[in-house]
């Protein structure tokens, strides 16, 4: 049957923010549904609150709504556009609920918008539990005993039924926010009263544990006609117990006999046909008990999932597009299979190697959250790595994470095998037993201190088949160790070193040679990487669609180059973390797009499996691949690229670069020496001084001698910080000696070697971001962005604003001319991101510049939505060639409104941390508001953040000695607007001295009842506090803590807190409105 | 200990990698299967007879080797071919691992090799002779040796894998076969008594007759003539799977002509070629074959399409279907023919194995159907 005809307008909802739990992957599904309905010919609006998704470039809908994802919000665009269907099952969990709300509201009703895909009704059944669980009953399986409560007395009845340990588990929450295993009855309380808090219906469930069994997943879809495939199953390496999005994943499944197989793959068409999901894709979990076989339902996700990208990824199956597809009528079989072209999408993919997913965490941000992995998901990105059997899989995705690990182990200094840090047999069966992140590097230790396999799966109940193999690598590189010299390996051990996926980093060391040795000696001896292509269907028929991974094996499927088209390869940024994540997808996707383009072949390279760049459709060839230098190296090789661009991958690909330009790679737009230079202190300073500009007193240490004596000379306050680091991390703010002392420590334990840099720290500062696009003869600024919180907090947590609010003309004109006057003079070509210090004094405003990064900056796609104006393409284009007069960027694009991006944090999944922002960012992801007047754009970037700027009730201020002069003034507009004031004795003075009525409340020291007590009985609906300490320790850090557990908002910086009230008066004068990004630009080409 | 083993194909490729299973040196037509899970079902299912196949997935051997899961006796493919073999068995089920199977049972493997560089050459050139070897390492000598092979055109391998005594079949299927025990019950008590010809019979088809109510007589098809079968006065005759072409079973095709019409038939994958031959149609070998569990095939009835397994290198040819014989289901990937009925006789048969093992259960209504042609069957003789 063909497509709907009854329907001609598609909602859909995206996912917002990058959190733990929803990442880029449903930007991919997204973008994809948005493609797969208009080449059908329909309409497509769109709302996400996230700038950084490629689904939000005005050319991917029909119309784009960057705007908070609220049910009343969306309804405003559904009044606006009037749309027939609102596809719901894309977006996440986010879109999910938010659909839900609409649903609840009676606005789909009101306006006649029918639920395509999954209804209400399905989604329900499939995501409430007791449902789910009657549903499964009914179609005879199992789930897990236990049942939903909804208070604490509730829940302790049901313990006496499941017994400990066991699962809580609350309801409706994001990547299982909220979950945990309870191992005894005070656990059980805490974990049951948090997770009534988190549910937003105030429900959890209480479940028996299935800890230890074996985990899969399948991906399920189906059609109109009930025709039901399954794309893929996954099996989990570490089995139950954690989540999935935290367990290293393998595809396809691997422990089962075909017998088991199927029976698990009946029971997922049993469960899809039961919840009644009409069309598109599922994911559904089981558990298996390793000793009998009994099999139990663990959940269903009704939509598309992080699962079903990385399923998509690890077959070839476009599920989101083909999930679109089905949802407006179109049968499984109706659809081609784009890789073979011949063959149908309904078929079951066969894979001829073996998937690796491996999280990646950032515990090292938030030191005091409690790092065991448990049913709550804590992962800020993953790696995907493919290879032919899983031992190379495995050890490609290891070096795949960047975390500077090599494979399993052997690998360089972080291997603590050998060294003085060696654990002892205690600590690593310790390791085993609770999952954590290093689990993995435990596994190897306890192979090298002879701990059996048996034991090994005693203590983490890691599948025996999986730890087989991992003794097969150990007992390789024991077998290698052995061998004096590289050149006294033969041939068949050398190629099948290479075949258990061992790095040429790893073989340099354990021949105490270097990786380029290696590489030179292996090639010579005829042993180079293969590329394998993934074609859904191993190899039965031919695969039309390019996308490689490499392995060591006789046959290379790499197509050749075409004569006449020139190869332009570009270097992803591999798995999220924080400080690194969509924001440069987008970039490496325009840069991709730009290339096709201009008619230039588009080579991608990442190991992302949740991006849009590592959709095969992104780029003329993928090669999903790990971004380390060997990888790449090997590619070239292959390929040959007239040109390689490092520039918008973030920091991955620029610390290959040096290694990729001394190989001979030519490596397009600003050179290497450029980054390094600008990188460089010394050479940084001289230009700076060469061209009349100002920078904070700086100096630069390799020790901490030299770091003393540079103190000594810079003074305090001083910011402190590893070169060569994205995201700040280790960067602090020092005050005095002792914390310098530190600080600086930290920095070289997290810089790796390199250098750590000392900057004097300017206080009361407004920070400002400039991106700008340089052809090496003509600057032109993209955007410049004013930050809300003051220099001292990371750039990518602040908020900002384009354009700025409230610098005057002419400092705007020295950043201008100054940001020209630097690209020019360091011969950038492509993007540069400067930022700068506006400090006053002596009555003056000085323009320092803290810092130039001649590369695509995290902030590029929110100046492309804020402006209209498609910057990372336009650079990519300049990188191969084309001018800034070409291509008609003769001028900084001004907007007619303002934009605002604030940031989002994970705080809620790391209990108990401290929320105060500084120069070490902790957000994961964006969102924007754009308005015409700055305070509804602010209004409206909170309100996407999930900041509830609440219209009556008690707000608390608390603030710093040096914010108490400016505080009443501030409390007394919250006064006007209605608000009750409470405040702790020193600010309640100040108020009560400036004549604002103030309730006083006692600090936690001082007894009951204190804030904490007023927070838990909802009393307070905002807390504004600025910080005079840091630390979960302290008694601030456990009220902001709490504030996040009782979901109150609250505000850290005097300059958000202004600019919070001012959203609140704008708000009491204006309603929200929401218009599409088409609509704002529409005088402007938006190209 | 490992030892080199070679692959030589009639076009002069050699294949080197190590050996496992048993040491020797065998014959046959190369094949690649692309089923990812249900190795050991694949090397006891006796249609492979004169095969060397090969898996394209590349672990191989992970969950051992199970008394519950075997279709046959004994494994009857010629040589098996796989990129890695798995040290260990890890499976609850287990009871031995893979090389020890093929080593008792004499089947010569070779792992190691760039199996997709393999499936590649096959699919481009088409299923080639070839040769495995352990014992002779010579290029030239094996490409010889393979060039001079049988092959499988014109050949009765049915002969070499059909047991020459009738038997009666008590087998259910297994518990694996269900998603919960309350499924698991015979779904009828039709009392119907089917005729099995066996050409070389998956024993999970005679465990899903057994489920259906069916008393089972499996006889050779080989020898059992269409008095035999009348003496035997069942309710249906069920023609079974088999090895290779069906062009010469003369004999087979006698039988199924001289039954038709007067009982139900249904035939599976080498039965269904038989039916078609011996109601006037014509067979031929496909490039290459279809073999795996993820065939889609639309059934022509409801407009459905269930994902099938597969293992047949010879099809239906559909210029020379006569008038009688009505296309019920066609394989989606390539439009070949997937299933017949008869317009005049109460016979039918599918291409592709509804019994699965291994492979998916999409297709098991197939043998209800058969149970109610049989059923309409009897009220009609009745």
């Amino acid at each position: 049957m063909p497509r709907r005809d009854d329907i001609h307008k598609i909602l859909l909802i995206g996912s917002g923010p990058i959190v733990i739990g929803q990442a880029c992957e449903f930007d991919y599904s997204g973008t994809q549904a948005c493609k797969a309905l208009r080449e059908e010919g329909y309409e497509v609006v769109l709302v996400n609150s996230n700038p950084a998704t490629i689904m939000t470039d005005p050319n991917t809908a029909d119309r784009t709504y960057i705007e908070p994802l609220t049910w009343e919000i969306v309804e405003k665009v559904i009044e606006q556009e009037k749309p027939d269907a609102l596809l719901p099952t894309l977006g996440g969990q986010t879109g999910l609920n938010v659909a839900m709300d609409l649903d609840r509201h009676g606005v789909l009703e009101t306006h006649g918008v029918k639920m395509i895909g999954a209804n209400a009704q399905v989604i329900a059944k499939a995501e409430e539990r007791d449902q789910f669980k009657k549903a499964m009953e009914s179609i005879g399986l199992e789930c897990c005993h236990g049942r939903t409560v909804h208070t604490l007395e509730e829940a302790r009845e049901v313990l006496g039924e499941v017994g400990l340990p066991c699962v809580v588990r609350p309801s409706f929450t994001l990547g299982g926010s909220g979950s945990a295993v309870a191992y005894n009855r005070q656990d059980f309380d805490t974990l049951v009263q948090y997770g009534l808090d988190q549910s937003p219906i105030t429900e959890v469930l209480i479940e028996e544990s299935v800890l230890g069994w074996k985990e899969y997943e399948m991906e399920v879809m189906r059609d109109l006609d009930d025709n039901v495939v399954i794309i893929c199953a996954i099996e989990n390496f570490d089995p139950m117990g954690v989540h999935t999005g935290d367990s290293i994943t393998v595809a396809p499944a691997q422990t089962l006999t075909d017998k088991e197989y199927q029976r698990m793959r009946d029971a997922s068409l049993a469960v899809i046909r039961e919840i009644g999901v009409e069309t598109g894709g599922s994911n559904i979990q089981f558990a298996i008990d390793p000793k009998t076989g009994r099999m139990i339902v663990i959940e269903m996700n009704p939509r598309v999932s992080r699962s079903s990208a990385l399923a998509s990824k690890a077959t070839g199956f476009p599920i989101a597009k083909i999930a679109a597809k089905l949802a407006v009528g179109y049968r499984l079989h109706e659809l081609p299979n784009d890789i073979t072209r011949k063959t149908q999408a309904c078929f079951e993919p066969s894979i001829d190697y073996v998937v690796t997913k491996i999280p990646r965490f950032a515990f090292e941000k938030f030191p005091e959250a409690d790092s065991t992995l448990t049913t709550q998901m804590k992962s800020v990105g993953e790696t995907m790595a493919i290879g032919r059997t899983f031992k190379e899989s495995f050890q490609k995705a290891l070096r795949g994470l960047e975390v500077g690990r090599f494979g399993f182990g052997c690998d360089g200094s972080k291997d603590l095998w050998g060294s003085e840090q060696q654990p002892t047999v205690e600590e690593i069966k310790a390791n085993l037993a609770r999952p954590n992140e290093d689990r993995v590097w435990h596994l190897r230790y306890a192979m090298k201190a002879g701990l059996s396999n048996k034991k090994i799966h005693e203590l983490s109940y890691i599948d025996p088949w999986f730890l087989d193999h991992l003794s097969e690598i150990v007992e390789l590189e024991e077998e290698l160790l052995k061998i004096e010299s590289i050149t006294d390996v033969d041939n068949a051990t050398l190629r099948k070193a290479k075949q258990f996926g061992y790095s040429d980093r790893q073989l340099a060391e354990i021949f105490q040679t270097s990786e380029m040795e290696v590489r030179e000696f292996r090639k010579s001896r005829g042993i180079v990487a293969t590329f394998k292509s993934v074609d859904t269907c191993a190899a039965e028929f031919e695969a039309y669609t390019p996308y490689f991974y490499s392995t060591y094996e006789d046959e290379d499927e790499t197509p050749a180059k075409q004569p006449d088209r020139k190869r332009i390869m570009i270097l992803g940024g591999g798995p999220n973390r924080i400080g690194q994540g969509i924001e440069f997808d987008y970039c490496c996707c325009h840069a991709s797009f730009a290339l096709r383009e201009l008619g230039i072949e588009s080579i991608m390279v990442n190991s992302n499996p949740e991006t849009v760049s590592t959709d095969y459709d992104t780029s003329d060839l993928l090669f999903f691949e790990p971004l380390t230098t060997e990888d790449v190296l090997n590619i070239c090789d292959r390929v040959q690229p007239d040109g390689v661009i490092v520039q918008f991958g973030g920091q991955t690909p620029l610390n290959l670069a040096r290694g990729l330009a001394t190989a001979g790679i030519p490596i397009i737009g600003t050179t290497v020496d450029t980054i390094e230079a600008a990188e460089d202190r010394k050479q940084f300073q001289e230009i700076l001084q060469r061209l009349n500009l100002k920078q904070p007193a700086n100096g630069i240490a390799m020790n901490m001698n030299q770091a003393r004596s540079e103190a000594a000379k810079i003074g305090f306050p001083s910011l402190v910080r590893p070169s060569f680091v994205l995201g700040g991390r280790a960067m602090e703010i020092c005050y005095d000696q002792s914390q310098f002392e530190r600080f600086v420590s930290e920095a070289f334990n997290a810089s790796q070697g390199k250098s750590v840099l000392i900057d004097r720290f300017l206080e009361d500062a407004t920070e400002v971001d400039v991106d700008a696009i340089c052809d090496g003869e003509n600057v032109i600024i993209a955007g410049i962005m004013e930050h809300i919180e003051e220099a001292g907090v990371h750039s990518g947590d602040s908020a900002c604003a384009i354009p700025s609010y409230s610098l005057p003309q002419n400092v705007i004109e020295e950043i201008r001319t100054a940001t020209r006057s630097l690209a020019l003079h360091l011969n950038v070509v492509g993007l540069m991101n400067i930022q700068f210090a506006v400090k006053t004094e002596d009555g003056k405003p000085n323009v320092y510049v803290l810092e130039v990064n001649p590369r695509a900056s995290r902030t590029v796609p929110f100046v492309a939505k804020a402006t209209g104006v498609p910057v990372a393409k336009l650079a990519a284009k300049v990188m191969a060639g084309v001018t800034l007069d070409e291509l008609g960027l003769d001028r900084e694009p001004i907007p007619a409104h303002v934009s605002v991006k604030e940031s989002v944090f994970p705080f809620r999944k790391f209990v108990g941390v401290d929320i105060v922002l500084g120069p070490e960012m902790r957000s994961t992801g964006e969102v924007m508001g754009i308005s015409e007047r700055f305070s509804i754009a602010f209004a409206k970037s909170q309100l996407a953040a999930g900041v509830v700027l609440p219209k009556d009730g008690q707000i608390f201020i608390s603030v710093t000695e040096r914010d108490k002069d400016l505080v009443a003034a501030l409390a007394e507009r919250l006064h006007r607007l209605g608000f009750e004031l409470i405040a702790t004795a020193g600010t309640a003075r100040r108020l009560e001295d400036a004549g604002i009525p103030v309730e006083p409340v006692k600090k936690l020291v001082e007894g009951h009842p204190n804030l904490i007590d007023y927070l838990i009985d909802g009393k307070v609906s905002l807390i504004l506090n600025t910080p005079n300490g840091k630390g979960a320790r302290t008694d601030e850090g456990r009220i902001r803590a709490a504030a996040v557990q009782h979901g109150v908002s609250c505000i850290t910086t005097f300059q958000a807190a202004e600019a919070a009230v001012m959203a609140m008066e704008a708000l009491r004068e204006e309603e929200i409105k929401v218009q599409s990004l088409q609509e704002r630009f529409a005088e402007r080409a938006v190209n | 200990m490992k030892q080199t083993a070679k692959l030589a194909l009639e076009d002069g490729t050699v294949y080197t990698g190590t050996g496992f299973g048993a040491a020797g040196e065998v014959e046959g037509e190369v094949c690649f299967n692309t089923s990812m899970t249900g190795y050991q079902e694949i090397l006891t299912d006796p249609s492979y007879r004169g095969q060397i196949v090969t898996m394209t997935y590349p672990q191989i051997g992970n969950y051992g080797i199970n008394e519950e899961d075997v279709e046959s006796c004994r494994p009857h493919l010629s040589g098996f071919v796989i990129r890695e073999l798995s040290r260990i068995h890890s499976n609850f089920r287990s009871e031995g691992g893979l090389d020890e199977y093929l080593q008792k049972h004499g089947i010569v493997g070779i792992a190691g090799i760039d199996t997709r560089a393999l499936v590649r050459r096959i699919r481009t050139q088409g299923a080639m002779k070839g040769i495995l070897s352990t014992e002779d390492l010579d290029d030239e000598s094996l490409v010889a040796k393979a060039k001079a092979s049988a092959g499988l055109v014109g050949r009765d391998l049915v002969q070499e894998v059909v047991s020459e005594q009738p038997q009666e079949w008590s087998e259910s299927l297994s518990r694996w076969a269900h998603i919960s025990d309350q499924e698991s019950k015979s779904d009828s008590e039709a009392n119907l008594h089917v005729v099995a010809l066996d050409f070389g019979m998956k024993w999970n088809i005679a465990r899903h007759l057994r489920d259906l109510g069916c008393r089972v007589t499996i006889l050779p098809g080989t020898t059992a003539t269409a008095d035999r079968v009348r003496e035997l006065n069942p309710d249906g005759v069920f023609l079974s799977n088999g090895p290779g072409d069906p062009e010469p079973l003369t004999y087979a095709i006698e039988t199924i002509r001289s039954l038709m019409g007067e009982k139900p038939i249904f035939g599976i994958c080498l039965g269904h070629q038989l039916l078609a031959l011996a109601s006037g149609a014509k067979t031929f070998k496909l490039k290459f074959g279809h073999r795996g569990a993820n065939q889609p095939v639309i059934d022509f009835d409801t407009g459905k399409v269930e994902i099938t397994a597969q293992n047949h290198g010879f099809a239906v040819d559909e210029e020379s279907l006569p008038d009688h014989l009505e296309i019920t289901h066609r394989n989606l990937n390539d439009q070949t023919i997937a299933g017949l009925r008869h317009r005049e006789a109460p016979a039918f048969g599918v291409q592709y194995h509804p019994e699965a093992s291994s492979g998916p259960h999409d297709s098991r209504y197939l043998f209800k159907r058969f149970r109610d042609l049989m059923e309409s069957g009897a009220q009609v003789t009745s």
